[in-house]
Parts: structure tokens; C-alpha cells; sequence
């Protein structure tokens, strides 16, 4: 944990590629995190299920990644960069129901082009860059406003 | 419907949670796929699967359900059981099948996720 501004807290989580014994381990201690400090459990929620969808998208396609969650008093924000294959075709990948999952991440029970879409529905602000070849790159924005909540 | 009625309706073990039995469960839902309750449980869900791997005791934890039927007499596998045992997720196993199952359930009144459920 590091106070990286006033105000701000900054967790820095690193994640394996195809580490599936590991997979979700990461957002479990985000929700962790979430409950310790007060959050409202129904942002919580919106953010574990946020954040699980990326991690697991990291561990199904990319080598490697860090997870960044910045904690404020207005919102959390979480950033996420990935060394991997990258995404090709974005407009593609947001739509649900495209996915490129091999065999063993459907045995999972993931891989079924939901995670992207189901990270944009849970987020109030979301960004998505990739370049093929070399990583991609996540904003997720949840502000603790509930009157701004989705 | 508590869970111990749920245990009693779908004949199952308990792998999990034998002390909480009592716990109240208001709606259901079924999927193997992980990805699909994600995007449409919601906290309270009993989840009914066939998926046996810790994922979805994760996926469980993620969602704040309140416990997990393996159907087609599926069992966690340890790891999962273990982040049951940490997390506190009550895990049941019966030998019916998902779609046995959750008729089972829904016939003894048990609804599902609020707001996909047909219309009385």
C-alpha cells in the first residue's frame, strides 16, 4: 500500500499469465481491501466482479500484469496494463459473445466473450487501448457516490 | 427457504457450512458458466453448477452469494474447498441434474434472480 497523493491510497498487484491455480486471487484481496476501509457493499461488488474479469483476461490471454487500484475519497480507480498478444479488433472484443477462449478456459467456466462488456456495465467510466503484439491497457473508473452509482 | 430445506429437497450432502444450515435463501440460479453469473447473479444468490474447479467458489466469493449446489453429484475440487472453509461459503453436492435440480427448487417456491423470473 503507498500514499501516492493526499487523500490516495495506491495498491499495486501483480498478476501471471496462464497461472489458472492463482486466478482470482488478486480480486479477492481487492474485495478484501474494499470491506476493510467501509465501502458500500454494492460497489463492492460492481469492482470484484470488475476487476475479476480483468484479472482473469490477463491470466487466460496475457504473460503478465499489474493491477493498480488507487482509492479515493470520490472514487476507485483501477489500472491495469498487460504484456501480451493484445487485442486486434476492439469494436469486436466489447461485443458480447466474441471470444477467441481455448478449450481449457471454457473448462473454467470463462471465455464466453462476457468479460470486457460485463467490466464496461460495472464501471462508470472505462477506457480500453491495446496494441497488438505488445499489451493492453485497462481504466476502470467506480465512483462512491451512490447517487452517481449505475 | 432455508438451506437446510434445500439440502432436504435436492437429497444433497454438505461439503461445507454444516453450521449454517439456517441461513435463508429468497432466489437461485443455474449456469456452468462462470462468466454468466458474473454478469447476471446477484448478491444472496444459492448458485447451482456443475463446474467443480475453485473457480467458482470465487466466482461465488466475487458475487457475495450465499452457497453453492454442485449438481450431477460434481464436487469442489480442494482448493475450492479451501477458500470455502476461509470465505465461509456453505458448498453442497446432489446427484440430480442441474435442470432436475433447479425445478426441484423452483417447485417448492424458490425464485430466481430478481427480474429474469417468468411472470406469475
Amino acid at each position: 500500500m503507498m500514499m501516492s497523493e493526499e487523500n490516495e491510497l495506491s495498491h499495486h498487484f501483480e498478476i501471471t499469465g496462464g497461472d489458472f491455480g492463482n486466478a482470482g486471487r488478486t480480486s479477492t484481496s481487492i474485495k478484501e481491501i474494499l470491506q476493510e476501509i467501509g465501502i458500500d457493499p454494492s460497489i463492492i461488488v460492481r469492482a470484484a466482479i470488475a476487476s475479476y474479469e480483468a484479472e482473469m483476461n490477463v491470466v487466460m490471454y496475457a504473460q503478465r500484469a499489474v493491477l493498480t487500484l488507487s482509492i479515493t475519497p470520490e472514487k476507485l480507480h483501477f489500472r491495469l496494463e498487460d504484456e501480451g498478444p493484445g487485442i486486434e479488433n476492439i469494436d469486436m472484443a466489447m461485443q458480447e459473445g466474441f471470444s477467441t477462449a481455448t478449450d481449457e478456459m471454457r473448462e473454467m467456466g470463462f471465455g464466453a466473450g462476457m468479460g470486457l462488456p460485463n467490466i464496461k456495465k460495472n464501471a462508470d467510466e472505462f477506457e480500453i487501448s491495446s496494441t497488438p503484439g505488445k499489451g493492453t491497457s485497462l481504466k476502470i473508473t467506480i465512483c462512491l457516490d451512490k447517487t452517481k452509482k449505475k | 427457504m432455508t438451506l437446510k430445506e434445500v439440502k432436504e429437497f435436492l437429497q444433497a450432502e454438505v461439503i461445507n457450512g454444516e453450521d449454517c444450515l439456517d441461513l435463508e435463501i429468497t432466489f437461485a440460479g443455474g449456469s456452468d458458466l462462470m462468466s454468466d453469473v458474473l454478469a447476471f447473479g446477484k448478491p444472496g444468490i444459492l448458485l447451482l453448477t456443475g463446474l467443480s474447479n475453485a473457480q467458482s467458489v470465487r466466482t461465488a466469493n466475487i458475487i457475495d452469494a450465499k452457497a453453492i449446489v454442485y449438481v450431477r453429484g460434481k464436487k469442489p475440487d480442494k482448493m475450492g474447498i479451501e477458500i470455502a472453509k476461509e470465505k465461509g461459503i456453505p458448498l453442497l453436492s446432489t446427484k440430480y441434474m442441474m435442470y432436475t435440480a433447479c425445478g426441484l427448487l423452483f417447485s417448492h417456491g424458490l425464485p430466481g434472480v430478481s427480474g429474469l423470473s417468468p411472470k406469475k
